[in-house]
């Protein structure tokens, strides 16, 4: 059996640019002593790796080597070539863990960490204007000193108008859709045109629900629940259909009243159904509502926040709304995942996931 | 389904529903509009009955809803009555936007379709990069649009290709992840035969993998262009552009114009059913010439 190193060209690059950066910083004439002990510490990090399965110790001298290394040339001035190797090494860093035994969301974790760093990294050593990419650590100081707007755009946005709206929103697409449930010629009439709606920009309604419900939160909330509304009822309509013939069959067998069946058969089956259009409403209501306060809104709110700081070219705060927004939006989302589990447990994608770890 | 039962199924249907949302409609606009035109049209005339009422209601200049004949009239003046290239004409802001939201969905689905190679081909990117896109569904693309537009405009490039990017943005996530359960849809027996005829990788795709993988995607061009037409109509908003339907919504909105406003809409509706149904027609083209080559 061959045994090759994994990622022996990034590897062999690695070296190579670690050479070359040497022989370059022994030709200056006061020996930069800092960036030559970078080098030979990166050089050890790469020689250390050069093995097809890395034993315990090696892995650890990696490691740290790495992480010593990528901290040692946060602190010295920028060098191109160092820089190329030290990018290198950590393509070869994620190689190698996604090789390893460890959760996929811990390769993920280390890769955005990579990318966080090498983006400080690129951004403070190039002293690229902060108009055009604010440090990651800029982003966080902006986040730290206008936390108390922050909440406050929180509280607009996330709580008052995606909320308020998702809530009526969802709930409404499900209400409509268990009421038409029972009668087949609303449902072939509203089903086509409630399908419609997903090639129709609905967020462009924001101007008139402003000129409808005022300037505050209940204009966005309304553009939320018009949006947020026919996925629900599609997804609701669609699966309350999606019972197998055989439990029907079954259903008529214990002489089920409609209800006992809607309660006993049709809505667990739905339920798999109901939460993937919330899910999508999830992320839906948010963007809606920051998209919506584009189009005016008080002097609150993460939209707002967004389109105005960016007029004003304060970037750091603008990407720190954004955060702020993700996360939101990251929270709701993986809330509803949870929930999802818990209340469709027998569902097979359910149950693989849980098989796989 | 032969003919007679689709009209009695279907057509029949939401024809009665299209009927019901129009009266529907035509209530709401003379409810809504009456209080404002009691006030400004009818009380300085003097008498008034339930007719001119109705009649003043249907035709308001500044109403709040206006009615559909207004907004048939409307539109139907500016692409009428102006040359294609007037700004006055909907067709050319209309064209600007689909323009740019075409190629946004042709940057995007290039995008999707090589990220999804690369992540069906290589595990490290599979791991590491894979969960970031999915994570990155979370995220409000659309509030980072601002940002794009001021980072593209200081290195100069204005016009089509940051409204353009904002809608790569949006596109690429449903492609992606599409073409990656595409990419990995053939079964087994299919990978282990190929492999024992010794196919090489580059093989494998072209005659396995992509084949198996255009019915997963074309259901993601759907949602990818639909979704790429509100980003840039979203980008539209913050550039202070001139043209394109997003500015027409946000000029209307600036000055009260609210028919303008709703005709705008109106067009961005047929505009995103004229893209879906042209993805569809592509889709029907394509899967049927290979059921045919089958």
């Amino acid at each position: 059996m061959k045994t090759v190193i994994p990622g022996t060209l990034p590897l062999l690059g690695a070296l190579l640019l670690l050479m070359l950066s040497l022989i370059q910083l022994a030709g200056q004439s006061p020996v930069p002593l800092a960036q030559l002990g970078l080098n030979l510490l990166l050089i050890l990090c790469a020689l250390s790796a050069c093995s097809a399965v890395l034993s315990p110790v090696r892995a650890l001298l990696f490691a740290l080597t790495l992480a010593a290394g990528a901290l040692w040339q946060a602190l010295l001035p920028l060098h191109g070539l160092t820089l190329g190797a030290l990018a290198l090494l950590a393509v070869v860093s994620v190689q190698r863990l996604a090789r390893a035994p460890v959760s996929a969301s811990a390769v993920a974790a280390l890769f955005g960490l990579w990318m966080l760093g090498f983006w400080q990294m690129l951004v403070s050593g190039f002293d690229v204007p902060q108009v055009i990419l604010p440090a990651p650590l800029a982003i966080v100081a902006a986040l730290v000193e206008s936390a108390d707007l922050l909440a406050g755009d929180i509280l607009q946005t996330v709580i008052k108008s995606a909320l308020v709206g998702y809530l009526l929103g969802s709930g409404l697409g499900i209400a409509v859709a268990l009421m038409i449930d029972r009668l087949p010629f609303l449902q072939r009439g509203l089903l086509p045109l409630a399908n419609l709606t997903s090639t129709v920009p609905l967020v462009g309604v924001a101007p008139i629900a402003v000129m409808w419900f005022g300037f505050d939160w209940p204009s966005k909330a309304a553009v939320v629940v018009l949006v947020t509304f026919f996925p629900a009822l599609v997804s609701t309509l669609a699966g309350l259909k999606a019972s197998g013939k055989l439990e029907q069959e079954l259903m008529y067998c214990y002489a089920a009243t409609p209800r006992q069946r809607l309660r006993a058969l049709r809505l667990p089956v739905a339920m798999p159904f109901i939460f993937s259009a919330l899910k999508v409403n999830a992320t839906l209501s948010l963007i809606t509502a920051i998209v919506a306060e584009f189009f005016g809104s008080p002097t609150a709110g993460l939209g707002f926040r967004i389109s105005t700081e960016s007029a004003r070219m304060h970037m750091p705060v603008v990407w720190s709304a954004i955060v702020v927004a993700s996360v939101a939006g990251s929270l709701m989302y993986a809330l509803l995942v949870r929930l999802d589990r818990r209340v469709n447990f027998w569902h097979p994608t359910v149950r693989g996931t849980a098989a796989e770890k | 389904m032969t003919t007679d039962t689709r009209v009695h199924q279907q057509i029949f249907p939401v024809g009665v529903m299209l009927l019901l949302a129009l009266i529907l409609w035509y209530a709401l606009a003379v409810a809504l509009n009456a209080p404002g035109t009691i006030e400004r049209v009818l009380t300085p005339r003097g008498a008034w009955d339930a007719g001119d009422l109705l009649a003043a209601t249907l035709n308001a200049k500044r109403p709040l809803l206006p009615a559909p004949h207004q907004l048939v009239m409307d539109i139907w003046n500016s692409v009428t009555g102006w040359p294609v290239d007037s700004p006055r004409n909907l067709l050319l802001h209309t064209w600007v936007t689909a323009s740019a939201a075409l190629t946004g969905f042709a940057m995007g689905v290039l995008l999707g379709v090589l990220l999804a190679i690369g992540i069906v081909h290589s595990r490290t990117l599979d791991k590491a990069l894979l969960p970031w896109i999915v994570a990155s569904q979370t995220i409000p693309v659309l509030a980072i649009a601002p940002i794009v537009l001021i980072i593209l405009g200081s290195l100069g490039i204005t016009g089509l290709l940051p409204k353009a990017t904002i809608a790569m943005y949006l596109c690429f996530f449903p492609v992606t992840l599409a073409t990656v359960q595409g990419l990995r849809s053939p079964q087994k027996m299919e990978m282990e035969l190929v492999h024992t005829w010794a196919a090489s990788r580059i093989h494998t795709f072209w005659m396995v993998r992509l084949p198996s993988a255009l019915p997963y995607l074309f259901p993601a061009f759907r949602v990818a262009i639909a979704s790429g037409l509100v980003g840039t109509m979203v980008a539209e908003l913050p550039t202070g552009a001139q043209a394109g339907l997003g500015a027409r919504l946000l000029t209307g909105s600036y000055y009260g114009n609210t028919i303008q406003i709703w005709s705008a809409l109106v067009m961005a509706s047929l505009l995103g059913l004229a893209l879906t149904s042209l993805v569809i027609l592509a889709e029907r083209l394509i899967m049927h010439n290979r059921k045919e080559a089958r």
